[in-house]
């Protein structure tokens, strides 16, 4: 059966296609008075009738895979067309390369559906190992257009944890950050990969130098988010540890030193300084060199960064203010240090 | 911008584009004598109602991409309405209460039109149309034993949820089937196992929530998983200050909100983080806990002295704190039915119906006024709503413009009943529209009456 490209697609319409003659279509049932009513075109409403026929009544045959292709390509949409097309793959026992080769041609003019990206997920789990490397390559096809694409990245994720691939995962996702060092989809696969590879010991093993990794990028552009999540999460759950790195505090003050109202590099100094970090007298001077307003020199070091930041981030003024009204109560239990 | 004149990465020549644009648009409003910019801050009610009710009639021929979402298209619609304080007539109601009850499948559930498989995502939508509807003939229409039944067939040994039979599964799945189960009073432990545990295992190390464990941290998918985490008694699990850092970052200097750290502002995005912030706003006993901080609220009322004006229906809920300290306890039993308590389920249905009752003491933790002039100003377009200056209009964005607008401009109320300071309302106050309720994004009135319904049904 050949699965043509809709270019290629007969003019015929179904209804006058000798092989469907034995089968009577079904049209919505939309009733009298439909609402959200869509101007089908003739083709549309046709491929659907006879789809419905096949579908209601459970045709798992060659011309219902034809017809579901068919459906398909005029709406890539219908999980109900891609569902009832995996029973039948199954029930024939089709090649399944072949399937790849349609959903790769769909998925690259429908990046952001979910439906094709879930029926590539479940060809790729049925051929197995087989389509680690065509699965990872048909990804980093899609990245080269748009290197943000979430449902890219899921499937991404989900071959390398269930078919494997894991060996040049961590270089990949070097190449992209070195191509968009603010792709954060980048960071986060990175994050992904030092986790959860198991040819990297895992981040215990991969901390340290991961750490010097978000530093480099941080150092070169201070004001990407990114990193500074990135390297905050190295940390996730072991915030004493963040507070010991020397090199946190010490990042945070090189950029304090060069730019000195950026806000990620407080926003750090503030999670340092609430878990307990001793600040330096330079990290001290860096922030009071930030207080403009000398009504404050009365307050905590933490108190001070939080109305540093009320005033160089304006739009997250109250956010800030909140949090330096838990600082108050942390300095009442005697966890802040005076200033 | 100096900035132009440098070359940037994709990311940053992307952003300077519609940051440019953006500030084009803002340049302009501030330039024009302030009684123009007040009638260019209007909402055009007229416009859009005008568009919201020919596509709900009718729709062109691109649409067909959207032939499996049609009880989406229902929601955007009847949603936008109602958010604009009108309601369609009585022949459209009963047809569209008689267009998605052939949208139910006999089985259970709804499906994006008539014959197709039931979904999760276009259940949720077909439910929260019919209570905008309201009205017995609508709310009854409602399967609900069968409903449940397909809920329970959808759930996977992940904890999570399928969207459909053989569908993906990820936590828009939980959300739609929590959401909608818990409106219909038919949430259960049973429907509830290791949901949470699924969602928890999504929360990524920036701080937001992802669609699937170890993806990146999504707008979409944060709202969708925290209201899902309180509304099955498990939202303390969730690393809660990493998660409002995360959201209140996301907001940018576009005004608006972006979906994911480092992409573009987004419309849509107003409702799903601004929905964020405002769920935070009412959890801030449990944030506060978690960060360590147990005596917030009097820490917040002695210093709080320096407020500015706009800031006055704040001070006034805390005043009446300081008053009356019963409001204090109050405060408390709903934290304390914030804990999980799986043992009585019948008080898991009520969790959504408590959860917008009592005093809310914290402000909003986003710029409201800055998002509404986004909003206005760089989404509306004469009739409808769009992502951003150079987008199109759509029914999705007018719907979640629409919503983001509502939770901007009562994020300053200290409780549900208490309507907007004019402050608080960017330009006339003819602008104001429905409150929601932030769990379901359904108009809080019609929420009252389907809650009403389906705790007597």
């Amino acid at each position: 059966m050949d699965r043509e490209a809709p270019d290629q697609r007969p003019p015929i319409p179904i209804s006058k296609r000798t092989e469907w003659a034995d089968v009577t279509p079904i049209p919505q049932d939309d009733g009298p008075n439909p609402v959200v009513a869509i101007a089908y075109t003739d083709e549309f409403r046709e491929t659907m009738d006879y789809f419905r026929a096949v579908y209601l009544a459970d045709e798992r045959s060659p011309r219902a895979l034809q017809l579901t292709t068919e459906a398909i390509h005029l709406n890539a949409g219908n999980y109900t067309v891609w569902q009832f097309r995996r029973l039948i793959l199954d029930t024939l026992c089709v090649d399944l390369h072949e399937e790849l080769d349609f959903v790769g041609l769909l998925a690259r003019d429908n990046t952001k559906n979910y439906q094709i990206w879930h029926h590539r997920r479940w060809v790729a789990e049925k051929l197995g190992t087989n389509a680690t490397s065509n699965e990872l390559q048909f990804t980093e096809e899609i990245f080269s257009e748009d290197a943000k694409n979430y449902h890219a990245w899921s499937h991404r994720q989900w071959v390398l944890q269930a078919l494997g691939g894991w060996e040049d995962e961590l270089a990949y996702c070097d190449k992209l950050l070195q191509e968009d060092i603010f792709n954060n989809s980048a960071w986060n696969q990175r994050y992904f990969v030092v986790t959860k590879s198991p040819v990297l010991g895992g981040l215990e093993a991969m901390r340290d130098s991961e750490v010097a990794y978000a530093v480099k990028a941080i150092l070169a552009k201070p004001e990407n988010e990114s990193p500074w999540r990135y390297l905050r999460g190295l940390y996730k759950d072991e915030v004493q540890s963040l507070v010991k790195d020397p090199r946190v505090a010490s990042v945070c003050l090189d950029v304090l030193m060069n730019k000195r109202d950026c806000v990620h590099a407080l926003n750090m100094v503030l999670d340092l300084l609430i878990n307990g970090y001793q600040p330096s007298k330079t990290l001290e001077n860096s922030i009071d060199a930030l207080c403009l307003d000398s009504g404050l020199s009365n307050s905590g070091l933490t108190e001070r960064v939080c109305s540093v930041l009320q005033v160089v981030d304006p739009i997250r003024a109250n956010y800030w203010k909140w949090r330096k009204s838990g600082v108050t109560v942390e300095g009442s239990n005697g966890k802040e240090l005076a200033g | 911008m100096a900035t132009e004149m440098e070359r940037g990465t994709k990311t940053q020549e992307d952003q300077w584009m519609v940051q440019s644009q953006v500030f084009q648009i803002y340049d302009l409003f501030r330039r024009i004598p302030p009684n123009s910019q007040f009638a260019i801050l209007e909402l055009q009610r007229d416009k859009h109602i005008e568009y919201l009710t020919k596509g709900l009639k009718q729709l062109s021929r691109s649409f067909t991409v959207l032939d499996a979402n049609r009880p989406w298209l229902c929601y955007w619609i009847l949603h936008s309405i109602a958010l604009l304080r009108d309601s369609v007539d009585d022949k459209l109601e009963n047809d569209c209460i008689d267009f998605l009850s052939r949208c139910q499948d006999s089985k259970g559930g709804y499906g994006g039109g008539p014959d197709q498989m039931p979904h999760l995502a276009t259940t949720y939508a077909a439910v929260n149309s019919l209570i905008t509807l309201g009205g017995h003939r609508s709310l009854s229409s409602i399967n609900r034993r069968k409903l449940y039944e397909f809920f329970m067939r959808m759930k996977d040994r992940s904890g999570g949820f399928r969207m459909h039979e053989g569908g993906e599964v990820d936590v828009r799945a939980c959300y739609t089937a929590i959401s909608t189960a818990s409106v219909l009073n038919i949430l259960d432990d049973e429907l509830i196992q290791n949901v949470g545990d699924y969602i928890l295992s999504c929360q990524t190390y920036e701080g937001g929530i992802a669609g699937e464990p170890g993806s990146e941290a999504h707008g979409g998918y944060t709202f969708c998983g925290l209201a899902a985490m309180i509304l099955i008694n498990e939202v303390n699990r969730l690393d809660l200050p990493a998660l409002t850092n995360w959201v209140v970052f996301r907001q940018g200097v576009e005004c608006g909100f972006q979906g994911r750290t480092n992409k573009l502002v987004d419309g849509c995005y107003s409702f799903w983080q601004g929905g964020v912030a405002a769920l935070i706003q009412r959890l801030h006993l449990t944030v506060n806990e978690q960060m360590g901080q147990s005596n917030i609220l009097e820490c917040e009322c002695s210093t709080d002295s320096d407020y500015d004006s706009t800031n006055s229906v704040i001070s006034e809920g805390e005043q009446c704190y300081e008053g009356t300290p019963s409001h204090v306890n109050e405060t408390c039993q709903l934290q304390e039915e914030g804990q999980p308590n799986t043992s009585h389920p019948a008080d898991g249905n009520n969790v959504g119906y408590n959860f917008i009752k009592g005093h809310v003491y914290m402000r909003p933790l986003f710029d409201n006024i800055a998002l509404q002039h986004y909003i206005l100003l760089c989404s509306q377009e004469e009739g409808g709503f769009r992502d951003k200056p150079g987008k199109t209009r759509d029914y999705y964005h007018t719907c979640y413009c629409l919503s983001g607008l509502s939770v901007c401009q009562y994020s300053c109320t200290k409780d549900v009943e208490s309507p907007p300071l004019p402050g608080d309302v960017l330009g006339p106050y003819s602008n104001l529209v429905e409150r929601v309720h932030p769990l379901y994004n359904v108009v809080l009135d019609r929420y009252y009456e389907a809650h009403e319904f389906f705790t007597r049904s």
